[in-house]
């Protein structure tokens, strides 16, 4: 079989490695934090024996309890608001005539992503400060759920605007045509095929909702702990394998929501 | 559910009718953006307005601002005011900490094209099957919470960290090499943070090469090196810009990396800005530095909309 000069048109010598690399780079010091969390030792970085009990003790602890509520209460409601509002505003600008100011209205959806981080963290502080000096408006918690939801609106768009714009519009146009009113070709043909674009979505900005730091560390009030500050300041203490245990949590939490949005993205494209 | 089974030319025909049957009956769709548009206009267009208007005030001495109009901030930037004689003199230490956050910018991003370009390439010639592993694979750390991850570097590189401990224990060094809180560790952290950013809008632009024009390559005695550099990198130059520009914006911004490799010893331009919202107390200062960054950032923006536009956008 072996004909000599055979060469695979795709191959670059050397790719596969560096491929390989960029794998290991990415996962061995993840995965080192993660085994550490079940280290028996009371320190970070010498090995004792393997334990459950760190997890214990984090899932035990008061302040974890207040910071994942904080989190959760915050999470779940951004991922609510930004998710409706962005599936309404997909469907405003694909299922519609063009109209004037669409691309202006796209690029004011997409703008939270092109702002570095850190600018939106201080422009929203200085926001809630003014509104909380001028009016004497503070939401408590709400300050950060409005903050969240803003940043979480783009990443719930993308993967529904792509199943829209993916979607077989005939379905669309034989529903009309057999006389269903607007309302009810939405309702029984165009929403339960937009389903898993809205639930990638969800599931998306949930991930950025959850795991926000910068944003959420310059706007949040006293109280208002969420599991990454909650991280931050057990840092900045003398560190156990506790801190490990709550790590691996997050770390397991943004696996499970980014395969399922992955999978389901999958399934879309078979 | 039942589908369409008409011909395709009545089906087309009709369609077009249909289409704009539904397309005028909707118009009012448009009314469905409201609610995005408005919560991104309160919260998230004019808080950039008020900085804006905050960069032009002076500080408040315990925080936020007061209603005076100043150019300080923007002066501050580059100057100090001689406490005794009150005149302006150059402090280049703001200017210093933002061409260090550019280097360190240009640096990550040129670094995370050469590993991401061949891991790129390396996973779009992949069976289909193993391809979906491989995007799985990196758009988990693409999501991985940023905090966490920087973490897991920082416990390795520490002085009493696995590094130094596996060097010590095989007798290489006698004391640790300190490497966190060294540009060193803000440089690794950098890399380590924004690779999958790099890898993925690659991937998705190679994934759609064509490979016929390689093979044609080939067929015209091109050798690997030239198909690569020939053929393959131009065609793919609107992921490379793609993905250039998804490292190097946040690399510029980045906060929580130096944040914990740099110990506060090393700062880059993400906490000069938060710095004088905390300890600093001087909010015009921070915002004026907010938008130089911002500045910086909409260059960056513009170069690519200019290298990009003019061209079929697929997708």
């Amino acid at each position: 079989m072996a004909e000599p000069r055979t060469i695979d048109i795709k191959d670059q010598p050397g790719f596969r490695s560096i491929a390989i690399i960029c794998l290991l780079v990415l996962y061995v010091p993840v995965l080192i934090l993660m085994v550490f969390s079940l280290n028996s030792g009371s320190l970070v970085t010498h090995w004792e024996g393997v334990t459950l009990g760190w997890y214990g003790s984090a899932l035990l602890n008061a302040e974890f309890h207040s910071a994942a509520r904080n989190t959760l209460i915050i999470s779940v409601s951004a991922t609510i608001v930004s998710t409706v509002s962005a599936t309404l505003a997909a469907i405003g600008m694909t299922r519609v005539k063009p109209w004037r100011g669409l691309a202006a209205a796209f690029m004011v959806i997409n703008l939270p992503l092109m702002v570095p981080e850190i600018i939106t963290a201080v422009a929203t502080l200085s926001f809630f400060a003014l509104i909380a000096g001028t009016f004497g408006l503070n939401f408590g918690i709400g300050n950060l759920v409005l903050a969240h939801t803003v940043f979480c609106i783009p990443f719930a768009y993308m993967p529904i605007r792509a199943r829209l714009e993916d979607m077989d519009l005939t379905l669309e146009y034989a529903a009309a045509d057999l006389y269903a009113t607007p309302w009810n070709a939405f309702k029984r043909i165009t929403l339960p095929l937009l389903v898993p674009g809205i639930m990638s979505g969800a599931a998306l900005a949930f991930i950025v909702s959850f795991d926000d730091f910068t944003i959420t560390q310059l706007v949040a009030g006293p109280g208002q702990t969420t599991l990454p500050l909650y991280i931050w300041n057990q840092i900045r203490r003398p560190m156990t394998p506790e801190i490990n245990a709550i790590s691996t949590i997050l770390l397991l939490v943004s696996i499970l929501f980014v395969s399922v949005s992955f999978l389901i993205a999958r399934r879309r494209a078979k | 559910m039942t589908t369409a089974t008409l011909s395709p030319p009545t089906l087309s025909k009709a369609a077009s009718f249909e289409a704009q049957a539904v397309k005028a009956g909707a118009r009012r769709n448009r009314l469905l953006s409201l609610p995005a548009l408005i919560i991104i206009g309160i919260f998230g267009v004019l808080p950039l307005l008020i900085i804006c208007v905050y960069s032009f005030l002076v500080a408040a001495p315990y925080g936020g601002v007061q209603w005076q109009f100043s150019t300080d901030a923007y002066l501050n930037f580059l100057f100090q005011r001689d406490i005794f004689d009150d005149t302006l003199q150059f402090t280049p230490d703001f200017l210093i900490i933002y061409l260090r956050s550019f280097l360190f910018a240009v640096v990550t991003t040129v670094i995370c094209l050469l590993l991401g370009f061949p891991t790129a390439y390396f996973m779009a010639t992949r069976p289909p099957a193993q391809r979906n592993w491989w995007v799985l694979l990196i758009t988990i750390p693409f999501w991985s919470n940023l905090l966490v991850r920087t973490l897991a570097i920082m416990f390795i590189i520490r002085d009493e960290g696995l590094i130094n401990n596996a060097l010590l224990a095989l007798g290489v060094i006698d004391k640790p090499i300190t490497m966190l809180y060294t540009n060193f560790a803000i440089q690794l952290g950098l890399l380590y943070a924004f690779l999958p950013f790099m890898v993925l809008p690659l991937y998705s632009s190679l994934e759609k090469l064509d490979f016929r024009l390689i093979e044609a390559a080939y067929d015209l005695y091109a050798t690997r090196r030239q198909v690569l550099w020939r053929v393959i990198i131009p065609l793919s130059k609107p992921g490379i810009i793609a993905g250039c520009l998804l490292v190097f914006i946040p690399a510029l911004g980045a906060y929580v990396t130096p944040l914990i490799l740099g110990g506060g010893v090393h700062l880059m331009i993400g906490d000069l800005i938060a710095q004088q919202f905390g300890s600093g107390r001087n909010w015009p200062l921070g915002c004026a530095q907010a938008l130089i960054l911002m500045a910086a950032v909409l260059v960056a923006l513009f170069f690519y909309v200019r290298n990009t536009s003019g061209k079929v956008q697929h997708g």
